[in-house]
């Protein structure tokens, strides 16, 4: 008896890794398959998608795709522009929106409920709703540069960062961190003398490692997937981001293994920065959940 | 809350400020401006200052009318028949200068059905926009259901105590940092018409009995390819949201649960389930929005295409905003599609209510 429920507990747990399994190869097969047609000719690519060679790295299996990528089009700059507005928005949000946090939770300011409310109600307005008269707005802006007062930001880095900067979901996950802060310390560090800022940098955000995690996360994932946002705002190729460089590999004669070079060498980097803070990565999407 | 802190405006402003500010002129004033847009024919680029022109821009969009004709007799008062077809007066006779009909001018068949002998053709005057309304409209009721109930049977499956578990969390959720424009790219391989890779395996499951198919480019099979694309990127991260919801249920329940010797659906049913609810309106809110707001999958596939099949209001909203620079067209779509997310959600939100 007990032997006999003890086949059919490890058969139940072979059927339920298999299905497990299964369901992995659903989610990996494509990315498999583009890291491995990367490697491959043209030619060989397209005549291996009849078969698992397709997912295989064999026959004639070089680096050439990259390096034709890298010569049809500047992967280099995309790559750094892509880069330097997600770091520089990325940043500029943490400090941001931590800022509004910390001045939402801890200080007694008027005005302070209704900014906060009108903040959290932005959340409802999609950005594709606002993206047509933001690009107008865009094309009217001033800014103040080395070459003096200069009208519009089309075509600039400034476009694709300084309005993605501040946006309510990360000001909400912060206020929802710092709420659980215990206020005893702020209270405390205030008796004694501290100023504000002193209280935010020195008490509030080392205790905000978790938080910073998730949101630096966050935007981390949104800004460098940008799409519609560069392509409306940046025709200018030196200042194009990665997704928005794709175009370059659509014109005329579609090279298939050296789109599949440029997908990997933009997808790759970041996938295994998620395998490597994959913790970090599910408890921030996790995080957009909590007390919604 | 919170009112034990210190009062400081000056603090307080200084440090709400940067981000207030940001907030105010990148998306409150946008959306002002979309709303002012909407009512005048602001262009990008104009040598012309914009003018108010009241509704004209929705009713260009959303102008829809009916006709009812009856069929075209012959001198003997008996329909004509051609082919087998009941023949009908030509539309253009009533959409072209016809004084009887000033509303129909410049309006297109939209659908028609037939009602006894007649037939009542539907008119638009934007008859791709209405294409795309309804279209959005399909991809959200397919994905909002189905992927959420995925993404919750992937939780309820690596909720598991089972050795190995976390890789498998782990592969689930991959597509999710995967930029759906790669996605996109990596499935037109997929659906290819000759050498997708969709097509070998249904060949070869099938011994070759099931014929290849141009998944992207066959007006019945593209919008359904889209769906299925973006629910595969996608389900990863409501899955994360449905664990974290299936988390915060005390174990304590079941235990109890087992105790009274409850079958799996029961827990399901009346452990779980309730424990999700909050869950599950967020998730379905959140699919709810983002499939709302359908663009890139479309701009990297079909762009539109083919017969319109995959057009969608976002898409739309670009074509004309961006493609060609007609801000307050693009403006129109997009405060059109701002009110059908808020009246979603406030439906849902009041829906699921809390019930007293």
């Amino acid at each position: 008896m007990a032997m006999i429920s003890g086949e059919n507990h490890g058969l139940r747990l072979a059927v339920r890794y298999a299905v497990l399994g299964l369901i992995a190869v659903i989610f990996i097969f494509p990315l498999v398959f583009m890291v491995v047609s990367s490697l491959k000719p043209d030619q060989q690519l397209l005549l291996d998608t009849k078969s698992l060679r397709a997912f295989l790295p064999v026959g004639d299996i070089s680096l050439d795709n990259y390096v034709a990528a890298f010569q049809r089009a500047p992967v280099g700059l995309f790559i750094f522009n892509s880069v330097l507005v997600t770091g520089a928005t990325v940043l500029l949000s943490l400090l941001v929106c931590s800022l509004a946090g910390f001045a939402f939770v801890f200080i007694n300011w008027t005005g302070r409920e209704l900014v906060l409310g009108i903040i959290l109600a932005t959340l409802i307005v999609p950005f594709e709703t606002i993206a047509i008269p933001l690009l107008l707005l865009m094309s009217k802006l001033p800014w103040l540069g080395l070459d003096g007062l200069t009208w519009g930001w089309l075509n600039s880095y400034r476009v694709q960062i300084v309005p993605l900067v501040a946006d309510g979901l990360t000001i909400f996950l912060f206020v929802q961190y710092f709420k659980d802060l215990p206020g005893e310390l702020i209270e405390a560090a205030r008796v004694e003398g501290a100023t504000w800022w002193q209280i935010y940098r020195r008490v509030v955000m080392p205790l905000s490692g978790p938080i910073l995690a998730t949101a630096a996360i966050l935007k981390f994932l949104i800004m460098y997937n940008q799409y519609l946002w560069p392509l409306m705002v940046v025709q200018d190729e030196s200042y194009r981001p990665v997704m928005v460089g794709l175009q370059y590999f659509f014109q005329l004669n579609r090279a298939w293994g050296e789109i599949m070079a440029y997908l990997s060498l933009i997808t790759v980097p970041v996938l295994g920065f998620y395998l490597v803070l994959q913790r970090a990565f599910i408890a921030s999407i996790a995080s957009t959940g909590v007390k919604g | 809350m919170a009112s034990r802190f210190q009062h400081s405006n000056r603090a307080g402003w200084l440090m709400a400020g940067p981000a207030a500010a940001l907030i105010g002129l990148f998306i409150i004033v946008p959306f002002a401006l979309a709303i002012v847009f909407s009512f005048t024919n602001q262009r990008l680029i104009s040598p012309n200052p914009a003018e108010f022109i009241g509704l004209d821009n929705y009713r260009q969009l959303l102008g829809v009318a009916t006709l009812t004709l009856a069929p075209e007799t012959d001198a003997a008062g008996a329909p004509v028949v051609e082919n087998g077809e009941v023949q009908y007066p030509a539309l253009r006779g009533y959409t072209r200068n016809n004084p009887d009909y000033p509303g129909l001018r410049g309006m297109r068949e939209w659908f028609s059905f037939d009602w006894g002998d007649n037939r009542t053709f539907v008119l638009a005057r934007d008859v791709v926009f209405m294409t795309a309304i309804v279209n959005t409209f399909i991809f959200v009721l397919v994905v909002a259901p189905v992927q959420g109930g995925l993404a919750l049977g992937l939780a309820l499956l690596i909720n598991q105590k089972l050795r190995g578990i976390n890789v498998f969390r782990a592969i689930y959720f991959m597509p999710v940092v995967v930029s759906i424009v790669v996605v996109s790219l990596l499935w037109r391989f997929i659906y290819d018409g000759n050498s997708g890779l969709l097509n070998n395996l249904l060949g070869f499951l099938s011994f070759g009995f099931i014929p290849p198919v141009d998944w992207l480019g066959n007006p019945s099979t593209a919008l359904g390819a889209i769906i299925a694309m973006s629910i595969w990127q996608a389900v990863g991260f409501h899955m994360v949201i449905w664990l974290s919801g299936l988390q915060t249920i005390s174990p304590t329940l079941y235990e109890a649960a087992a105790l009274e010797g409850a079958s799996k659906w029961q827990t399901f049913r009346h452990v779980t389930w309730p424990g999700l609810r909050n869950t599950a309106v967020l998730v379905l809110i959140v699919i709810t929005m983002q499939a709302f707001a359908l663009f890139a999958q479309i701009d990297v596939t079909t762009r539109g295409g083919p017969l319109d099949s995959t057009q969608t209001i976002v898409f739309q909203a670009v074509q004309r905003g961006y493609g060609k620079q007609d801000i307050s067209g693009g403006s129109a779509i997009s405060v059109i599609l701002f009110v059908i997310v808020l009246a979603i959600s406030l439906t849902q939100r009041w829906l699921t209510r809390e019930k007293r």
